[in-house]
This record gives structure tokens, sequence and C-alpha cells, in this order.
């Protein structure tokens, strides 16, 4: 065990973070464009230097670098302010899918657009009708000749309106139980056929979407596994929506640290309160014990293990941590802390933001219910919760009304 | 970086398992919990032939000269056994004084015999209820004659010397004292506690022998410093036991039938367990950094100790108290194994400091910068 960096990976470091001072974008270059465009800015500088996706092969866009140089990596990434990114689907969970399941081709082909961010995915799973339980999922595909037909909805689908591709698990066969019956496609997010409506959250916002499907067709080359294999595909993706996605939500410790020090109870600075003290405390162990999770996960990666069930903690303490800090913070600045106004919000609303976006997180992903299952069955071996639906063709399982 | 144990490691770890399950069964901690016995004299000789008392002491003393990784791994195996042995004691806090502060006669004096586990230590900090502080020190020792009350001192019935925190005048408060005790002056009074695995006594200091160790002024400081290393210690601990008591619950649960199943496909249950699987996983997480930090002498120590102690704390508590409540009444009874875990992580929660002193000392160390 060593935490500390060999002389090679601390000249990596060094390296990481030489390039990263000198082209982080600055604020000037980023006025006047949206999230989108700053994310796809500084995607293709990475790209372009050989920083996007170092983990993945020279081949496919990427550095060929190892699981510690992306730990490295993100540790630098992170210790700047960059864009957000709108990869995180694309690059964290169709990617490996792709690489898992695609034609040496089509990697060669569809990766490096993923990389240099010329290319956004997103992923066309959940339905009303199939969330928590995916696999009730309804939307049907039909053959036709080289070519399937893909008629119903997809619903909460995040970034539809601004994604080039998708991942897509549909419906082939009613007639066998439920995850027997589907099939994993990638598509093209301008076939004729599609429509994407916005839905907007509680935050105000649209991030998210609805997705109709009506006669769209899809090259049979496009689909990943065989027909009827869609489960077992949609599971190399979950197992990386995982590691991919975390909880963090944009809100750390060290913000609620720093109000903490700003801020006064009882006319002394707050973070001299015992009980604040005690719940940051808390916070910071969580963030510790997640980042040296996630380190132990990138270790177990460089072995060559997949990404194991195990990685749903992340998600899920992350997540109501991000709940709950936001929650505190706006506590601590009394009755301003409702002032969600970025001009005049103290920290420009990043705790209000935070809180309106924190139950997305804990539902995103699989729902803190659902991970907590999926630790139990799958880590402990536990037993599975009773189905009534279990072995019963998909088209006899009961419904709610509908 | 490297965020794994090494092969050698893990073969330790496998050679302690199989030491632990032969020699220290749930009966061994059940027999001292039952019995007139202040720990199990035999387990305890047993770990002293293995070599684990000798673990960090130089090979000059009489030790064997391994890194701190390897008292992790042991520490873990202990804690996962409720082991009934004063080991923590001597090795995480009397041995760790000596080697912080204690003169070179002193060490010669001591760390072979605490190598081969032919003397007991122990740290003697608490005198009254409260979180201890140098003001609220009474002991004193005066031209090496030591005066006052320690209660409760863990192995201080067994123990053969205790390093005693006592006051002084000048510095920050505190000085730290070597007393022998078998000399005159000193008397000892078993305590019945929550934890009777780990034996616990009074001690009163009348005028009784005692040498200083470290430098006047300095005891707080150095106490500090043996706690924040004892704290990583005390943590793979209480990870091993929380693990262990995680165990325990599914075993039972996977055996238990109710509403014609299995208690462990309800719901709440799976939750239950998944929850302390969380708290377990990041509490292992942390001790790992922890672990490096001690083992390298990293100037984050106090902030990885820290962070490595809180999350232990939590996790344990958690795991003793639902793996009780996951047996049902089963888990309330005497007969019933639950009780071990129970008692050793209220023990483990409070002996070298709280949870909120902890936190505390947590935050005082991202407010020191120490945080990446
Ligand atoms: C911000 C956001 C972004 C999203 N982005 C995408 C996206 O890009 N692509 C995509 O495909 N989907 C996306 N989703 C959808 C997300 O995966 C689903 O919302 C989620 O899986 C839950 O499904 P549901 O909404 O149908 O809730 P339901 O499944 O109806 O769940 C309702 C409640 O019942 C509980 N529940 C359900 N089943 C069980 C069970 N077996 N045991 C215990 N409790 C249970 C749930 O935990 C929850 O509390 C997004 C969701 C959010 C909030």
């Amino acid at each position: 065990m060593d935490f500390g960096d060999t002389p090679e990976e601390a000249s990596f470091r060094q390296e990481a973070r030489a390039w990263l001072s000198a082209n982080v974008p600055s604020k000037e270059e980023l006025e006047g464009l949206d999230e989108v465009q700053r994310a796809k800015l500084w995607q293709m500088r990475k790209y372009e230097a050989g920083w996007a996706c170092i983990r993945w092969p020279r081949e496919y866009g990427g550095r060929g670098a190892s699981a510690m140089e992306q730990v490295i990596w993100n540790q630098e990434e992170s210790s700047f302010r960059t864009p957000a990114s709108v990869f995180a689907i694309g690059q964290g969970m169709a990617a490996p899918t792709m690489m898992a399941w695609a034609t040496e081709e089509q990697k060669r082909r569809y990766l490096p657009p993923l990389a240099s961010g010329e290319h956004v995915w997103c992923q066309l799973f959940s339905e009303p009708a199939g969330g928590s339980d995916l696999a009730a999922l309804r939307t049907r595909a039909e053959k036709d000749g080289d070519e399937w037909v893909v008629n119903g909805q997809k619903i909460w689908t995040s970034g539809a309106h601004f994604s080039d591709y998708a991942i897509l698990v549909v419906r082939t066969d009613p007639e066998v139980p439920k995850h027997k019956g589907l099939t994993y496609f990638f598509v093209d997010m301008k076939s004729p056929g599609i429509e994407t409506k916005p839905i907007r959250q509680i935050s105000g916002e649209s991030n998210f979407n609805e997705v109709y499907f009506t006669d769209v067709r899809i090259p049979d080359d496009h689909r990943l596994g065989a027909v009827g294999q869609g489960w077992q595909v949609a599971i190399t993706t979950l197992m990386n929506e995982r590691l991919a996605i975390g909880g963090g939500g944009g809100l750390g410790f060290r913000q609620v640290f720093e109000l903490a020090q700003r801020l006064s109870i009882d006319g002394r600075p707050a973070i001299k309160d015992r009980s604040v003290r005690a719940r940051l405390a808390d916070w910071y162990a969580q963030e510790s014990g997640l980042r040296f999770q996630g380190y132990r996960a990138m270790s177990a990666l460089s072995r060559g293990e997949i990404p194991g069930p195990e990685n749903s903690i992340g998600k899920y303490v992350g997540a109501s941590k991000t709940q709950d800090m936001a929650s505190f913070a706006i506590d601590l600045l009394e009755m301003s802390g409702v002032v969600s106004d970025p001009e005049l919000s103290s920290h420009s609303g990043i705790f209000q933001y935070a809180f309106m976006g924190a139950p997305g997180l804990r539902i995103a992903g699989g729902t803190d219910e659902i991970m907590l299952n999926i630790l139990a069955e799958r880590v402990l071996g536990m037993p599975q919760d009773v189905r009534v639906d279990k072995g019963i063709p998909f088209s006899q399982v009961p419904t709610g009304a509908s | 970086m490297n965020f794994e144990f090494s092969d050698e490691q893990n073969l330790l770890r496998e050679q302690a398992a199989g030491f632990l399950a032969d020699k220290c069964p749930p009966g061994a901690a059940r027999a001292v919990l039952e019995g007139d016995a202040s720990f199990d004299a035999q387990l305890f000789k047993g770990i002293a032939d293995m070599g684990w008392t000798a673990a960090t002491i130089p090979e000059k003393h009489g030790g064997l000269g391994l890194s701190y990784l390897e008292l992790c791994v042991i520490a873990e195996e202990l804690g996962r056994v409720v082991a009934p042995v004063p080991f923590s004691s001597s090795v995480y806090l009397a041995t760790e004084a000596l080697l912080l502060a204690g003169t070179d006669a002193q060490r010669r004096a001591w760390l072979p015999k605490l190598a081969a586990g032919a003397a007991i230590g122990t740290f003697a900090l608490t005198e009254s209820a409260g979180q201890p502080s140098p003001d609220r020190l009474a002991t004193s020792c005066d031209n090496g004659s030591l005066t006052g009350t320690k209660l409760p001192v863990a192995d201080g019935d067994i123990a053969d010397f205790a390093v005693v925190v006592a006051k002084c005048d000048s510095g920050d408060g505190a000085s730290l004292c070597l007393a022998p005790l078998d000399a005159d002056g000193v008397t000892r009074t078993a305590v019945a506690t929550l934890d009777p695995t780990r034996s616990h006594a009074r001690i009163d200091f009348d005028h009784a022998a005692a040498e200083p160790l470290g430098a006047e002024g300095e005891g707080w400081e150095l106490t500090r410093r043996i706690l924040d290393r004892a704290a990583v210690l005390f943590a793979w601990e209480q990870v091993g036991g929380a693990n262990a008591a995680l165990e325990q619950a599914k075993e039972y649960a996977m055996g238990r039938y109710a509403f014609g199943r299995p208690i462990a496909g309800f719901q709440a249950i799976k939750h239950k367990l998944a929850n302390m699987f969380v708290k377990n996983t990041l509490a292992r997480s942390n001790c790992y950094y922890g672990a490096w930090a001690l083992s390298t002498d990293a100037s984050e120590l106090p902030l990885a100790a820290a962070t490595a102690r809180v999350s232990a704390i939590q996790a344990y508590y958690f795991a003793s108290k639902e793996n009780i409540q996951t047996h049902g009444g089963m888990g309330f009874t005497w007969e019933f194994d639950c009780q071990f875990h129970y008692r050793r992580a209220k023990l483990l929660s409070v002996n070298i400091g709280s949870e909120r002193t902890w936190q505390d000392r947590l935050i005082s160390a991202v407010e020191a910068g120490q945080a990446t």
C-alpha cells in the first residue's frame, strides 16, 4: 500500500498539472457559450492534446493510460475549475458497452467522436412503465428485412435534446418472460420518427425529456448482442453507470466547510460550533471513504476485474450526502438561505441549486432503495424479493391502471 | 500509488485468521465474560509466540521491525474475533509511547519484554467523567513521586507498568510518566465495565515511584500523538468487529424463517444489512488511508487517523446494534453471542476519546490545512 506517487506517477502528475494550468479555459473564453458548447470546447481541447478518455486505447481516441494514471488525472483535473461535462453517459456508459459488445469497425468509428466530444450520447432506457423495474419496458421493435421498426415512448432521458446518438433497450418478444424478450441497440437521434419533448423538473430546469418513437427504422447492424440478449447487455451499461455517475451533484464538503468559516453562530465563526463540526466531520469522512473506495475500485480495474455491484455505494451515499449538506448549508444561512437568485444569494446560489437538484440524484441511475437491494442481493448474497412476474410471459404480467 | 495490501500482508491475514479461528473461538470471549480471569492468558501467550506483540518494535529491542501495515492486518483480525486480551493497551498504547518518547534506557528496560509478551503495559489518562483535558487532571508527578487516581484504566489490574498522564504547571499542562504497577503506593481495583471481556481497573497512586517519559510539559502533545497512532489501529479493530457483526447478522437472517421464508428476504432486513455494508466499506477505505499515513508517518496522519476513527466508530456501533435487532429476541439473550460486539463496539467508541472528540479533531486537522 502506498498512497504516494512513484517517480513515474509523479512525473505524469506534473505533466498533467502543467498542461491543465496552461489549457483550462478562462472565464473570457467561455463567455457567451451555453453549457453544451462549453463542455464541447473543453473536451475537444483535451482530445487534441491526448488528454481525453485517457484509459481508452489510442485507436479509439484515448491515450492507453493505466488505471492509476486515470486516478491521477481525475485528481488533477478536479482541482481546477473546468466546464461541467455532458459526456458522462456517452463516455462512461455507452462507450464501455460498445467496447464490450460492438464490432471492431464500429468501435473505431463511434468511439473517437465520443472521446473528442463531437458526439453526445444519451440513454434511452427508462419508460413510463419501466423505471426501477427496467425490464418491464414496453417500447416495441419488430424486424423488417435488415431493419427494425421501433414504436413506443421513453421518459426521463437526460440530454436527449442535444444528443447525437443513444443507447436503447426495446422489447422484441412480449411472449417470453420479461428479461428474455429485450434487445439492445444504438441509434442515431436524428432518425426520422424520433421526437423529443422536454420535461420540467422541480428545479425549473429541463435536463431530461420524453422521447417518442414512431416507426423509427434502425439497421440491424446497430444491434449490440443477440436478439433477446438485451438485458445482459444492459447490465454492462448499468454496472458502468454506477461508476460513472457517483452522487456528487456539484456540492462538496469543502464548500460547506468554507461557508461555516464565513458565517457566525452566537457571535463566533460557525465552524467553532461543536454541532457544526460534528456534521461536517461526518461528511468529510463519507467523502474521503468514497474517494478511497474509488481508488480501490480503480486498483481492481487495473487488475482486470470488472466494476462490481459494490460500486453502488458511491451513488447511494453521495446523493444523500449532497442533499443533507445543501440543506445544512441553507440552515447555516438562516433566513437568507431561501434566496436562490445567483446575484443576491451568497455563493451564487449553489446551495439552493444543489438542494433542488438533490432529490433527482437519489432517483437517477437507480433509486436509493434499488441500490440497497443490489448491495443486499448481489454483494451480500441475500434472497431476491418475491416476484409475482417470474416465469410469466411479459404480455400476461399484471400492471397498474393504464 | 497502490491501494492494496501486499501478497505477504494478505498471507499474514490468512495466518492470523486461521490462528484466531483455532485459539479464539466465540467461547474464548465468553469464558472471560463469565469467569474470573481478567483475560485469556493462553491466547495472549499464543499471540506473543506468533510475534504479534513484537511487530513494530525494532529488532535491536527484541522486536520484528515490521511496518504498521502488518499491525493493521493483525488489529483487524483481533477485532473480528473480539479477542479478550490486553493487546491494544500493550501494543497500540504503551509500546507506542515508549517508541515515541522513551529514553534508550527505558526502551531497553521495557521493549524486549513487551515484544515477548512477558510484560503488559497500559496507558492511563482518564480520571473522571467527561472529556479529559490538562486542566482537569488531578494526578501529579513530582520528583519521581506519583499521586492521584486513574479510573478506568484498561488492563490496569494486570499490567506491569502504566504510562500515566499527569498534570504539569508548565508547557502544555501535562507530563507523561512511566510507573511500574507493582511498586509501593500503587493500589489497583478491578472495576465492572460494559465490556468485561476487556478488563479495567481503578489505580490509586499514593507517592508511588515513577519516572518521566518524554519532556516535562509536553505530555499533552505527546498524548495527542500517541492517540493519533492508536486511533488508526483501533479503527482497524472496529472495522474487523463491524464486518464480523454483519456476517453474524447475515448468517442468522438466512437461516431464520418467518412468514414462510427466510427473514433475509425481507427488505427491511436486506436494507439494514446493506447499510451495514456501506458503513463498513467506507470505514475500511478510510482505514486504508490511515494505515498508510501511520506506516509512513505522513504529515496528514492526524486527519487520516481522525477520519478512520470517526467512520469506524459509527460503523461498528451501527453494525453491533442492528445485529441484535436482526436476531430478534434471541439477540437479546445472554446465551447468544451478539452481546460481544455490542459491548466491544461501545468500549471502542469511547476508549481513546469519543466520536465527538474525534469529529472535532478531524475538523481541526482540516482547519490546519491537512485536507487535500
Ligand atoms: C434526474 C434524472 C435523470 C434521469 N436520466 C435518465 C436517463 O438519462 N435515461 C434513462 O433511461 N433514465 C433516466 N432516469 C430515470 C431513472 O433511472 C428512473 O427514474 C429510476 O430508475 C426510477 O424509476 P421510476 O422513476 O419509474 O420510479 P419507480 O420505479 O416507480 O419507483 C418509485 C419508488 O418505488 C421504489 N421502488 C420501486 N421498486 C422497488 C423495489 N423493488 N424495492 C423497493 N423499492 C422500490 C423506488 O425506490 C421509488 O422510491 C433519470 C431520472 C432522474 C430523476
